[in-house]
Parts: structure tokens; C-alpha cells; sequence
């Protein structure tokens, strides 16, 4: 890995008295998109306008290219970054006046700002309303005008606030689409702040995951999802099922977890009568009418009654009952050629390997009384 | 001034009389005097209240909103109590005296800067406040300065900054208590339209009074006119 353009030490933030962030540490490597994802209120945007030096610090660093933030002043450091907001926050100008105003502000000259207004028009899709009056914009043009007035800059690093979340999902798609290939091109460092995890995954090669103001876990979307590091990372990455247990036999990678009512095998590394949950994400669950059981090689087979059937979208939720609760996502076809309807008697199959085990704490337990 | 009597005059000869008065020498010297007057009273009170605005909608500092509330009471200032206020401080024996400003232009112009100067701050303030304030983040995240931030604000509030001159200008050209009281109304020298009116309704020519309140009815609506213009070429439809 490459040295890091953006390193966070010891960061508190506090408002009206009230710690609203903290984060130990954070590193940003040279052009990874990292996604900061939570949920409303849980502090993200605080550290992307921490990261813009938009929000004073209580305690703690944020070195950038390796330098301590006393080496420069906030204006200096501002011009090197770039921030696009939730809202596009247009002046009410022309569009080609929107792109140049950050490059006006830096003092570039007149051809300067031509050329690169008109290149970041036209990389964004948008060439055509140079001339037309920012405020007159559709919601998805005018987000394309705020993301070009800020890639214009070339920033060194991209900061960005739920670009999208106010957009329809066609016009979202698009621009998601869009970004993604122009951030792989110019391979500009980037931040994205956003509650949706789908766009986080889309995007980001890295993700944070930032609860009650507090880093909880930074890693790799693959890590985050399937290997959360406690329960409520585990519940806002969507596993749905956690279970409560103690460990009756661990041994070369392989533990048995009694969690009352049945016993599920899973891979890892936990200490014998350790307490413990187990953690089942919906998709890694497969249901099977008794007739259709194939001699699998899930190792874990659990009979249970249909208890509720939640359909959204193309796919369909399925709560079973198998002395605990256990959800599942299936197909909207499958659940229908299954005839699956509350009562049905059914086998819910998955792996060991996709059960994730959490050791659980004190602390972790109160969280969990409430689910 | 002509020696109009209402007395035997039909209003067609009132309205024939409109365009003479015009080309009269001494309505002229007192209509470019007004104008100069309040409009130099204008310019001081934006100098003072665009700045001052800002700093009052934008700024983070204690007694805020106090100074606030004082800039909002200014606004509606009795123009008497200003014209009192200003005689009694510049007049012969009183602390400014020594300046020998009081019954000159120079002391009108410092009534109807008091008068004004509130309104363009409050209005300032105002139009500033009514921004999103995410746009000043949004303007340091494109690495503004300061300066660069504030000009764009105001650039953004073009439509309420002008209004505000406007109101500043209106609170001034038809105010007649003040420059009664500070510039006594002395002929060619510190007589106004609005004193000029006082004068000729105590005189009782009516006929007079009546072609100057005309007159300036018509010059405030040109300079309003003007400004409107300049505001309205930039609003979207």
C-alpha cells in the first residue's frame, strides 16, 4: 500500500458541549474511495467536514501527505481539497459560472478556467447547459453542475455528502455509474459519506463505519459485511439474525454453538463455553420444502414453521420459527413454487462458514436485550 | 417660486402649471439639492450598513441578537426624534457646535444617514440571514477566502441588498421632520422638496405644494425605477 494522503489521531469533536465524533484512527490511502457509511445523525458528516477543516476540533490530528495540520493555513488546505454536498448549492449564475467559481477563487486565469470548466462539463455529460442559469436545472443535472464545479479543481482530496440521496434511483444510477468510471480515471482520493450501503459497496474500495459519533470498524467491504466487528455493525450491514449462545465444542476451526433450542456449527476461532453470538446474513440462508432436501453439504439443517412472509421488491422476506427466529431472503419465484405461506413446515440450510461468530462482552450483551 | 394662487385656477391650469414649475430655477436648484442629499445620505448608510449587516448576520459574537434588536428598533426611528437629537448636538453651544454644521446640508445629510443607515443594515442582515447557511460551507469547501466568501453571499442576496438600498433611499427623500430641524429650511441653501412643501401648504399655495409633491412623487419613482430595473434583470421567471 501506498503512503496515506489523510491520517486521523485522536479526533474529538464536540458540540454544545456534547462529544458528537470520535475516532481514534482513520487512514485514507492515496486514491482509495472511502465510504463512510451510519446512519442519519451518527456523525458522518461531521467528519467530512472535520476532514475540510470546516469544524474545530476538540483534540486530535488529521495529517495530510504526512504533514501535521499546523504546517499549513486552512486556506491553503482548503485548496487542495474539494467538498459537493447533499443539496448542489448552486449560485444563482449561469452553469459555466458555478464551475469556475472555486477555480476563480484560487486565481486561475481566464483560459485556464475555460478550458477546464468546458473539459469538466463535458466529462460529467453536461456540456450542452454551460449557458443555461444554475438555479433552472433538474435535480440530477444540477448535482452533475455541483460534482464538476468541484472535480474541476482536481482536489487532491474529494469530499462527498450524500451526493446522491435526494435524487430518483434512474438518476442515481446514472450518476453513480458515471462517478465511478471518472474516480477510477483520475484516480482523485475521494471520501463518501452516505447511509445507503448499496452505494457504498458500489464505490468505495474501503469502508468506515461510524455509529453514535464513534469509528467502529474500518476495513474492507468484504470484511465489513460479512465479518462486522460487533453487534450494532452487524445490525446496520444487515445481518439479520443474531443469536445469542454458548460455545459446546470448539476444535480445529470448527465450534458447535448451543443457542437453546438447536445447535449450529460454525467456523472459528472461539474458546469452549465462551458466550457468544452467531450472526446470519437473510441471503446465506436457503429453504427447502422437506420432499426437495438434497443430501447438501450445509452443515446446518433446521426445521421450522413459516411465521411471517414480508415481500419488498423482487425479493421476499421469510421469518421462520425454528425455536428462534431466523430470517431468510428468497427469490420472489422460488417463494412461490415453495407455496410458502405462514404455518408451512420448512428446512432452512447454510453453511458453517456463514455464520459469523461475535464474542460477546458485557457490554455487547446490554446492546443486545434490545434487538 | 411662482406666485400661483389656487383661489380661481381649474385643475387644467394646475396640470398646465406642472411643466412650468419644472423649468423654474429655484424648484430646480431645490429638486437636484434633495436628491444630492439623500442620495450622498444613501451611499454613507450603505457604506456603513453593508459591512455592518454582514458582520451582524454572519458573525458569531455575544450580544448579537441584542444589537440586533437595536438595529431592527432604528429602523423605525421617528425622523423627529433624530432631527432633535442631531440639532441638539450640533447646535452653536452644544458638544459638536464648534463644527458650524447645524442649518447646512452637511447637517442634513448626517440626519438622514441616522435615519437610513439602520434600515440598510437591518435589510442587510436580513437578505444575508435569508440564505442557506450550508452555502458558506459550501463556498470554504471550494477554497474561498473570506472576502471571497462574503462577495459571493452578497451576490447571491443581489435581489434583498437592492431592496434595501431602495428602502434606505425612500426612508430619506420623504422624510421632513429632520431636515426641518437641522437645515431650518433656508432658501437656496438648506430648502428640500419636503420643506419646500411645509412651507408653501403653511403659505397656503396650495398649488404649489401640490406640483412639488408631484415632483416628488415623480423623482422618487424614477431612482426606484432605476433600481428595480437593476434588480429585476436577474430574476428567474
Amino acid at each position: 500500500m501506498t503512503a496515506p494522503l489523510v491520517e486521523i489521531r485522536n479526533l474529538r469533536v464536540v458540540r454544545g458541549g456534547q462529544p458528537i465524533l470520535r475516532i481514534d484512527a482513520l487512514t485514507i490511502g492515496k486514491s482509495a474511495v472511502l465510504a463512510v457509511v451510519g446512519p442519519n445523525g451518527a456523525g458522518k458528516s461531521s467528519l467530512l467536514l472535520a476532514l475540510a477543516r470546516l469544524l474545530p476540533l476538540e483534540r486530535g490530528e488529521i495529517f495530510f501527505n504526512g504533514n501535521p495540520p499546523a504546517s499549513e493555513s486552512d486556506l491553503a488546505y482548503r485548496r487542495k481539497v474539494a467538498l459537493v454536498l447533499q443539496d448542489p448549492l448552486l449560485f444563482d449564475t449561469s452553469v459555466f459560472d458555478n464551475v469556475a467559481a472555486g477555480l476563480r477563487f484560487r486565481g486561475f486565469g481566464k483560459h485556464e478556467i475555460r478550458s477546464r470548466v468546458e473539459k469538466w462539463l463535458a466529462r460529467l455529460g453536461i456540456a450542452e447547459l454551460k449557458h443555461r442559469r444554475a438555479t433552472e436545472l433538474s435535480g440530477g443535472e444540477a448535482q452533475r453542475v455541483s460534482l464538476a464545479r468541484a472535480l474541476a479543481l482536481e482536489p487532491e482530496l474529494l469530499l462527498l455528502d450524500e451526493p446522491f440521496s435526494a435524487l430518483d434511483p434512474p438518476t442515481r444510477k446514472r450518476l453513480l455509474d458515471d462517478l465511478s468510471a471518472l474516480l477510477a480515471e483520475t484516480q482523485i482520493t475521494t471520501v463518501l459519506v452516505t447511509h445507503d450501503l448499496d452505494e457504498a459497496l458500489f464505490l468505495g474500495d474501503g469502508v468506515a463505519v461510524i455509529l453514535a459519533g464513534e469509528l467502529r470498524q474500518q476495513g474492507t467491504p468484504e470484511a465489513v459485511f460479512t465479518a462486522p466487528s460487533d453487534l450494532d455493525v452487524a445490525a446496520f450491514v444487515g445481518v439479520e439474525t443474531v443469536l445469542p449462545g454458548r460455545v459446546v465444542a470448539a476444535q480445529n476451526g470448527q465450534i458447535s454453538v448451543d443457542v437453546g433450542a438447536q445447535r449450529i456449527e460454525a467456523v472459528g476461532h472461539a474458546q469452549f463455553n465462551q458466550q457468544v453470538y452467531a450472526c446470519l446474513r437473510p441471503e446465506d440462508i436457503t429453504l427447502w420444502k422437506q420432499a426437495d432436501l438434497p443430501s447438501s453439504s450445509a452443515r446446518n439443517l433446521l426445521r421450522g414453521r413459516v411465521k411471517q412472509i414480508l415481500p419488498g421488491g423482487p425479493l421476499v422476506r421469510v421469518v421462520l420459527d425454528c425455536g428462534f427466529i431466523l430470517v431468510a431472503l428468497v427469490t420472489r419465484s422460488s417463494a412461490q413454487a415453495m407455496r410458502l405461506e405462514p404455518g408451512a413446515v420448512i428446512t432452512a440450510t447454510f453453511k458453517a462458514s456463514a455464520v459469523h461468530i461475535i464474542p460477546r462482552s458485557d457490554e455487547t450483551f446490554r446492546i443486545s436485550k434490545n434487538p | 417660486m411662482p406666485k400661483a394662487r389656487l383661489t380661481g385656477q381649474s385643475p387644467v391650469s394646475l396640470a398646465l402649471g406642472f411643466p412650468i414649475m419644472i423649468i423654474d430655477a429655484e424648484v430646480f436648484q431645490i429638486t437636484i439639492l434633495s436628491l444630492k442629499i439623500s442620495a450622498l445620505a444613501t451611499c454613507i448608510s450603505l457604506v456603513i450598513g453593508l459591512p455592518l449587516g454582514t458582520v451582524l448576520a454572519l458573525g458569531k459574537f455575544p450580544g448579537r441578537s441584542f444589537f440586533l434588536s437595536i438595529v431592527n428598533t432604528g429602523m423605525g426611528l421617528p425622523p423627529v426624534v433624530v432631527g432633535l437629537i442631531v440639532a441638539m448636538l450640533l447646535w452653536r453651544s452644544g458638544p459638536l457646535g464648534d463644527l458650524k454644521l447645524i442649518y447646512t446640508p452637511a447637517a442634513i445629510i448626517i440626519a438622514q444617514t441616522v435615519i437610513s443607515a439602520p434600515v440598510v443594515t437591518g435589510l442587510t442582515a436580513a437578505a444575508l440571514q435569508a440564505l442557506d447557511p450550508r452555502l458558506r460551507l459550501q463556498l470554504y469547501g471550494l477554497g474561498a477566502s473570506r472576502l471571497q466568501m462574503i462577495g459571493t453571499l452578497w451576490r447571491e442576496a443581489r435581489l434583498p441588498l437592492l431592496a434595501a438600498l431602495m428602502a434606505g433611499f425612500g426612508s430619506v427623500i420623504s422624510e421632513v421632520g429632520a431636515s426641518m430641524m437641522v437645515g431650518g429650511n433656508i432658501r437656496y441653501q438648506t430648502r428640500v422638496l419636503t420643506t419646500a412643501i411645509v412651507l408653501e401648504t403653511g403659505k397656503g399655495n396650495f398649488d404649489i405644494a401640490i406640483a412639488l409633491g408631484v415632483l416628488l412623487l415623480t423623482i422618487t419613482f424614477l431612482v426606484n425605477w432605476a433600481l428595480t430595473w437593476i434588480q429585476q434583470r436577474g430574476v428567474r421567471r
